[in-house]
C-alpha cells in the first residue's frame, strides 16, 4: 500500500472514530452507574417517588380520615413504651387527632417533592435564560445584568420569602414562585460563567476553523459543556428547595391542614416528641433519606461529568 | 486599601435602601393591617388609631415619613407592643441573638477547621471518610430535625456520662446561662461545622500539593511546622470569604432555633411581628438583619484584602 493511501486510510479511520466516538454523556452515564452511592440514591429516590404517587392505592386510610379511638397511637411493632398501640395497617402509628401517619408521610412526600421539582424548574428556566443572555451578549449588558444579581444576592432573601408567605396567606402557588425566585440567582451565575468561558475556548475556535456550522458548534460543543454543571446544580437545588419549603412549613407558613408536607409533619412531631416520638421519627427519616439521595446523585453526577477531577 | 473600603461602604448604602424600600411596600401590599383584631373596633376608634400612627395618609407619604425618621435613626413605635418602641424591643432581643450566633460561629470555626484539617492530612483514610460522612450528614439534616432529636436525647431522656446525670434544659433562656445555651448553640453550629469542614479539607488538600510545601518539607521542617506555619495559613484564606454566607445561614437557623428552644431573640419577634402585621417591628428586624449581613460581608472583603496581598492589586 502506498504512503498516501495509508494516511488516507488512517484519516478515514479517525473520522470514523470521531463519528462513532463515545460522547461525554455516554461516558458520564457509565461513570455514574459505577458510583454505588449515586445508584443507591437513584433507586431509593425512585422508590420514594413511586410510593408518593401511589399513596392513595397503597394505604387503606385517607390522609384526612380521623379515627377518634386511635389518638397518638404508636405502630403495633413499636418496641418502646407507648400509651396505646394501633393495630391494622397503621404502619407508622397515628397522629394527635387520630390520622394514619403512614399515608400522611406519603402525602407529605407528594407536596415536598412537587415543590422541589417545580420550583427547581422555575429557577432553571429563569436562571438559564438570564445567565445565557448575559454570558452570550457580554460587555456592558452583562455587567449590568450581573450587578443586579449581585445586589439581589446580598439581600437576606429568606426574610422576604417569609414576609411574602405571611402576607399573602400561605398561597401554595406563591410558594413555588417565592422559592424559585430565591434559587435562580446561583443558577444564573453558573450558566453565565459557563457560557462566557465556553464561548472563548480553543475547541470552539477549532470547530469553527474546521467548518462546523454555528448550529453544530452550539449543539455539539457549547451545550454539552454548559449543561454538565447545570445538571449537577439542578440535582443539588431540589433538596435545597425541599428544605426551604419544610422550613417555611415548620414555621407554620407553608401548606395548610389537612394537606401536609414533611415540614408540617416534623413540626407536629417536634411538639409531641416526649409523648409520641414516632411522629417525628418517620417524617424526619423520609425527608433525611430523600435529601441524602439527592446529594449522592448530585455528587455522583459531578464526578461523572467532570473528568478533570480524576 | 482605605479607598477600597470606603467605596465598598458607599456601595452598601443603596443595597440597604433597596431592602428597606422593598420590605416597606411588600408589607403594605399585603391584605390586613395591624389593628384587625378578632373583635371589630368601632370605626371612630379605628380611625383615630390609624391617624395616630399616620396609617390614614397615602402610602407614598407614609413611606416618606418613615424614611425621614429612619434617616434620624428612629425606627418608630411598635404597633402591637404598645409600651415599647421598635428600638427598645430590638435592644432587648438583639444581644440575645448575637450571643447565640457568636457562640455558634466560634464553635463552628473551631470544630469545622480542625475536622477539615484532620481529614485533609488523612486523605482517603478512614478518618477522612468519617469526617466527610459527618459533614454530609450535617449539611443534609436541617436544624428543625436536629433540634428536637438532640432535645429528646439530652433534654428528655438525659444521658449518663462520666458517671454523672447529664440532663440539659430543653428550653428557655434563663438570662443566657451556659446550660441553656449548649443545645441551641450546637444545633445552630452543626451545619456550619459541616460546611467549614468540607471547605477546609478542600483548600487544605490543594495547598498541601503546592510547591512551597514541598520546599518546606525538603528543607527538613517538622510535619507540624509545615502544617501549622505554612499550609494552614494559606488554606484558611478562602474560608474568610465564607464568613458572610455563614452569618446568613446562622441567622436563618436562629429563626428555627429561637422558636424551638423558646429563646427571646429577634428571630422570634420577626415571625410574630409578620403574623401580627406589626409593620414597624418587621421593618426594624429586617433592617437589623440586612445591616448585619452587609457588615459581615464587608468585613470579610476587607479582611481578605488585608490577609492576601494578591487580592489588593485588582
Amino acid at each position: 500500500m502506498s504512503a498516501a493511501g495509508q494516511t488516507g486510510g488512517r484519516k478515514a479511520q479517525t473520522l470514523e472514530r470521531a463519528f462513532a466516538g463515545r460522547s461525554l454523556w455516554v461516558d458520564a452515564r457509565a461513570r455514574l452507574f459505577r458510583n454505588k452511592a449515586a445508584v443507591t440514591g437513584m433507586a431509593v429516590l425512585a422508590a420514594v417517588t413511586l410510593l408518593a404517587i401511589l399513596a392513595p392505592l397503597i394505604s387503606r386510610y385517607a390522609y384526612d380520615a380521623i379515627d377518634y379511638d386511635l389518638v397518638s397511637c404508636a405502630p403495633g411493632w413499636w418496641p418502646f413504651e407507648a400509651t396505646c398501640k394501633a393495630g391494622g395497617a397503621h404502619w407508622f402509628g397515628t397522629d394527635a387527632v387520630g390520622r394514619d401517619l403512614f399515608v400522611r408521610v406519603l402525602y407529605g412526600a407528594r407536596v415536598s417533592l412537587a415543590v422541589g421539582f417545580v420550583a427547581t424548574l422555575v429557577s432553571l428556566v429563569i436562571g438559564v435564560l438570564y445567565g445565557a443572555t448575559a454570558g452570550y451578549l457580554g460587555g456592558r449588558v452583562d455587567a449590568v445584568m450581573m450587578r443586579a444579581v449581585d445586589i439581589l444576592y446580598s439581600l437576606p432573601f429568606i426574610f422576604f420569602v417569609i414576609i411574602l408567605m405571611v402576607m399573602f396567606d400561605r398561597n401554595f402557588f406563591l410558594m413555588f414562585v417565592a422559592i424559585g425566585a430565591v434559587v435562580w440567582l446561583t443558577m444564573a451565575r453558573i450558566v453565565r460563567g459557563q457560557t462566557l468561558s465556553a464561548k472563548q475556548k480553543e475547541y470552539i475556535e477549532a470547530a469553527r476553523a474546521a467548518g462546523v456550522s454555528p448550529f453544530g458548534i452550539i449543539t455539539r460543543h457549547i451545550i454539552p459543556n454548559v449543561a454538565g454543571p447545570v445538571v449537577v446544580y439542578v440535582t443539588l437545588t431540589v433538596p435545597d428547595v425541599i428544605l426551604i419549603e419544610s422550613f417555611l412549613s415548620f414555621l407554620g407558613l407553608g401548606i395548610q391542614e389537612p394537606l401536609t408536607s414533611w415540614g408540617v409533619l416534623i413540626a407536629d412531631g417536634a411538639n409531641t416528641i416526649e409523648a409520641a416520638p414516632w411522629l417525628l421519627v418517620f417524617p424526619a427519616l423520609f425527608m433525611g433519606v430523600t435529601l441524602f439521595c439527592f446529594n449522592f446523585i448530585g455528587d455522583g453526577l459531578r464526578d461523572a461529568l467532570d473528568p478533570k477531577d480524576y | 486599601m482605605i479607598g477600597y473600603a470606603f467605596k465598598r461602604f458607599l456601595g452598601a448604602v443603596p443595597t440597604l435602601f433597596i431592602i428597606v424600600t422593598a420590605a416597606f411596600f411588600m408589607m403594605r401590599a399585603a391584605p390586613g393591617g395591624p389593628f384587625d383584631a378578632a373583635r371589630k373596633l368601632p370605626p371612630e376608634i379605628e380611625h383615630n388609631m390609624k391617624a395616630a400612627y399616620d396609617l390614614d395618609k397615602p402610602l407614598l407619604v407614609q413611606y416618606g415619613l418613615y424614611m425621614g425618621r429612619l434617616a434620624q435613626g428612629d425606627l418608630g413605635p411598635s404597633f402591637k407592643s404598645k409600651d415599647f418602641t421598635v428600638a427598645q424591643l430590638i435592644g432587648i432581643g438583639l444581644p440575645v441573638s448575637v450571643r447565640l450566633g457568636l457562640a455558634a460561629i466560634v464553635l463552628a470555626a473551631a470544630f469545622g477547621v480542625s475536622l477539615g484539617v484532620w481529614a485533609a492530612l488523612r486523605q482517603n483514610q478512614w478518618q477522612d471518610y468519617s469526617v466527610m460522612s459527618f459533614a454530609m450528614f450535617g449539611i443534609t439534616i436541617p436544624t428543625f430535625v436536629t433540634a428536637p432529636i438532640l432535645t429528646l436525647i439530652f433534654g428528655v431522656y438525659g444521658i449518663n456520662m462520666f458517671g454523672r446525670e447529664l440532663t440539659l434544659p430543653v428550653g428557655g433562656w434563663n438570662g443566657g446561662a451556659v446550660r441553656n445555651m449548649i443545645l441551641p448553640v450546637i444545633v445552630l453550629a452543626l451545619p456550619q461545622i459541616a460546611i467549614l469542614a468540607r471547605l477546609t479539607r478542600g483548600s487544605m488538600i490543594e495547598v498541601l500539593r503546592s510547591n512551597y510545601i514541598r520546599t518546606a518539607r525538603a528543607k527538613g521542617l517538622s510535619a507540624q511546622a509545615v502544617v501549622v506555619r505554612h499550609a494552614l495559613r494559606a488554606a484558611l484564606l478562602p474560608l474568610v470569604s465564607y464568613l458572610g454566607p455563614a452569618v446568613a445561614g446562622i441567622l436563618t437557623g436562629s429563626l428555627v432555633v429561637e422558636q424551638i428552644f423558646g429563646i427571646p431573640g429577634i428571630g422570634r419577634y420577626f415571625i410574630q411581628a409578620a403574623l401580627d402585621r406589626d409593620y414597624t417591628l418587621v421593618m426594624g428586624v429586617v433592617i437589623c438583619y440586612a445591616a448585619l449581613i452587609i457588615l459581615l460581608n464587608f468585613i470579610a472583603d476587607i479582611l481578605y484584602g488585608l490577609l492576601d496581598p494578591r487580592v489588593r492589586v485588582s
